[in-house]
């Protein structure tokens, strides 16, 4: 165990000397934000006071943004998925089969100390940005709702750690994974709320999402937080998200130790 | 360069026009063939991988595709959004991904190649070269497949202006193709002046990155903006103007010429901060590792 602190101390360090380009990326991230806000505010002013689009008054619609923007700082894979696939192209990986050390355990160590870096230099513009909007700002609808959302958050993490982490193994198999890492991004993008809450799609077609893991990954969080999701079935929503999670840490270790046996240590 | 040089010395202070013509045709000649090599060897380049070709094409595609399923969603829910309604919108995501792409295929792949270039000094091979340098470094590689998604995004202008019912004038068309040419020198001279951070910054990765955050606002109505950021985003980084102006002249939503002029004057000086930018880089740059 002390080994893999030790790696998350490394890799604190390591993240910092990046902290400018973390506070660059917030500052960045922020105009889209603020751009779909506008949009919102628009559609929102074309109706009558007061009016709602599928649950959602104006200020649970900018709470929702600023919510994801969260969840998404607390829980988005940064570089890890390339630099995944480039230890395994350049050979980088034969050492930690010669140590006793686990990779997946290694990578884990550095996505949680990536996150830990990226919410301390983040943190404070973003904390800046919603104290600015707090007029807007909903409060979770109550101390359960809200424990169970930082779990479920959590999850959400290490949920996407894994799915990065599989993806990344196909560097075992071709050469240029970019674009498939992209083209799971951009279904991720839509389908896990990062563009508009799910529920005001039309019903069938958000039924039909939950079959995916991509729910899971932002909006099932900021729907407990919002109180949108409560009893029964808020409890069969985290036993899926777990299943989930579970499914895909199977999934990297499959891949993984199939792609161990092709693996050639090109230039290692 | 050196040869325009050596052409302007011999010259006769007052030389005769025909002459002066003669040499800038032999000019735009010169820099025809140079770009017409640099077009060969992209092709080439290409054909390497073909597959991987395909597969950009496909996400750039799947990317374009789910912008547009956002504007369907959001019109779930609304009728217009100032006074744009949803083919409206859907012609100015056409139009953006149009503009965007042909930009992304002649200059995007350079401007991001730049910093790379600065970090292990291969820009002095390209600083050697008797030619403009950047002409050379924002021109040397062409991105075909961007080409086939600009042209899905006229695609689906034309299938937006049908359930419209426009019928565009010769004029109104010609006028769309300038305009859509200022929003492209808009995205080149502001991609190429954020790449220019890399002569200070070494590290500069995050670029890519923030073009797209800055640009994809060139998606959304106008209208929807007011402000503080409408302001800037009007006056300083004429995201708002890239491709609502040609949108408005096509669907005949301009009440002004206003917009028209505005959009031609921000690129002409787009273009002018960019090449000071650049020279200002130019003169600090001092290569690396040689």
């Amino acid at each position: 165990m002390k080994k893999y602190t030790h790696v998350i101390n490394v890799g604190i360090q390591n993240n910092l000397t990046y902290r400018f380009n973390f506070l660059a990326r917030t500052l960045f991230g922020l105009i889209p934000l603020i751009a779909m806000l506008y949009v919102w505010q628009a559609i929102y002013a074309g109706k009558a006071a007061g009016a709602m689009v599928g649950t959602y008054t104006f200020a649970q619609m900018v709470s929702y943004y600023l919510l994801t923007t969260l969840i998404d700082a607390l829980t988005a894979v940064n570089e890890d998925d390339w630099q995944i696939a480039a230890d395994i192209k350049d050979g980088n990986i034969s050492q930690f089969l010669l140590k006793p050390v686990d990779y997946l355990a290694f990578r884990l160590c550095l996505f949680f100390s990536g996150r830990l870096t990226y919410i301390a230099v983040a943190g404070v513009p973003l904390a800046i940005f919603i104290f600015c909007l707090r007029h807007y700002v909903v409060l979770p609808a109550d101390g359960l709702a809200f424990v169970l959302f930082l779990f479920s958050t959590a999850l959400t993490a290490l949920l996407q750690f894994f799915m990065s982490y599989t993806m990344a193994m196909l560097a075992f198999w071709v050469l240029e994974v970019s674009t498939f890492i992209f083209i799971l991004f951009a279904f991720e993008y839509i389908a896990s709320g990062h563009l508009f809450p799910l529920d005001i799609l039309p019903p069938g077609l958000e039924r039909a999402l939950y079959f995916t893991p991509f729910p899971y990954q932002l909006y099932f969080p900021a729907s407990i937080y919002m109180g949108k999701t409560g009893g029964m079935e808020l409890a069969e929503g985290l036993a899926i998200q777990l299943a989930w999670v579970v499914a895909a840490y199977w999934l990297a270790r499959l891949a993984w130790s199939r792609g161990i046996k092709k693996y050639a240590a090109a230039g290692g | 360069m050196s040869e325009a040089r050596n052409l302007k010395s011999s010259a006769p202070v007052f030389a005769l026009p025909a002459s002066r013509i003669r040499r800038l045709g032999s000019i735009i000649a010169r820099y025809g063939r140079i770009y017409a090599a640099l077009w060969k060897n992209s092709v080439t380049r290409e054909t390497m991988f073909k597959g991987n070709f395909l597969l950009w094409i496909v996400v750039e595609l799947l990317w374009f595709g789910l912008q547009l399923c956002f504007v369907g969603v959001l019109y779930l829910h609304t009728k217009q959004i100032g006074t744009w309604t949803q083919w409206q919108v859907v012609m100015l995501m056409g139009a953006s991904h149009f503009i965007q792409l042909t930009f992304q295929a002649f200059f995007l792949v350079n401007c991001v190649n730049l910093s790379e270039l600065v970090r292990t000094g291969k820009l002095d091979f390209l600083l050697l070269m008797p030619v403009n340098s950047r002409f050379v470094v924002s021109l040397r590689q062409v991105d075909l497949g961007a080409f086939v998604n600009a042209a899905s995004g006229l695609a689906v202008m034309a299938y937006a202006g049908r359930q419209l019912g426009l019928a565009p004038t010769f004029t109104q068309v010609l006028g769309f193709a300038v305009l859509c040419l200022a929003g492209i020198l808009i995205h080149y001279s502001l991609m190429l002046l954020l790449a220019t951070i890399s002569f200070w910054t070494v590290r500069a990765q995050g670029i890519v990155w923030g073009y797209y955050n800055l640009f994809n606002i060139a998606r959304l109505p106008d209208e929807a903006f007011h402000g503080l950021f409408r302001a800037l985003f009007t006056f300083a980084i004429p995201m708002l103007l890239v491709s609502n102006v040609p949108v408005r002249l096509l669907v005949n939503k301009l009440t002004s010429p206003i917009p028209l002029l505005l959009l031609i004057l921000m690129s002409a000086a787009c273009f002018a901060v960019s090449e000071l930018g650049w020279r200002a880089s130019i003169r600090r740059y001092t290569s690396a590792s040689s």
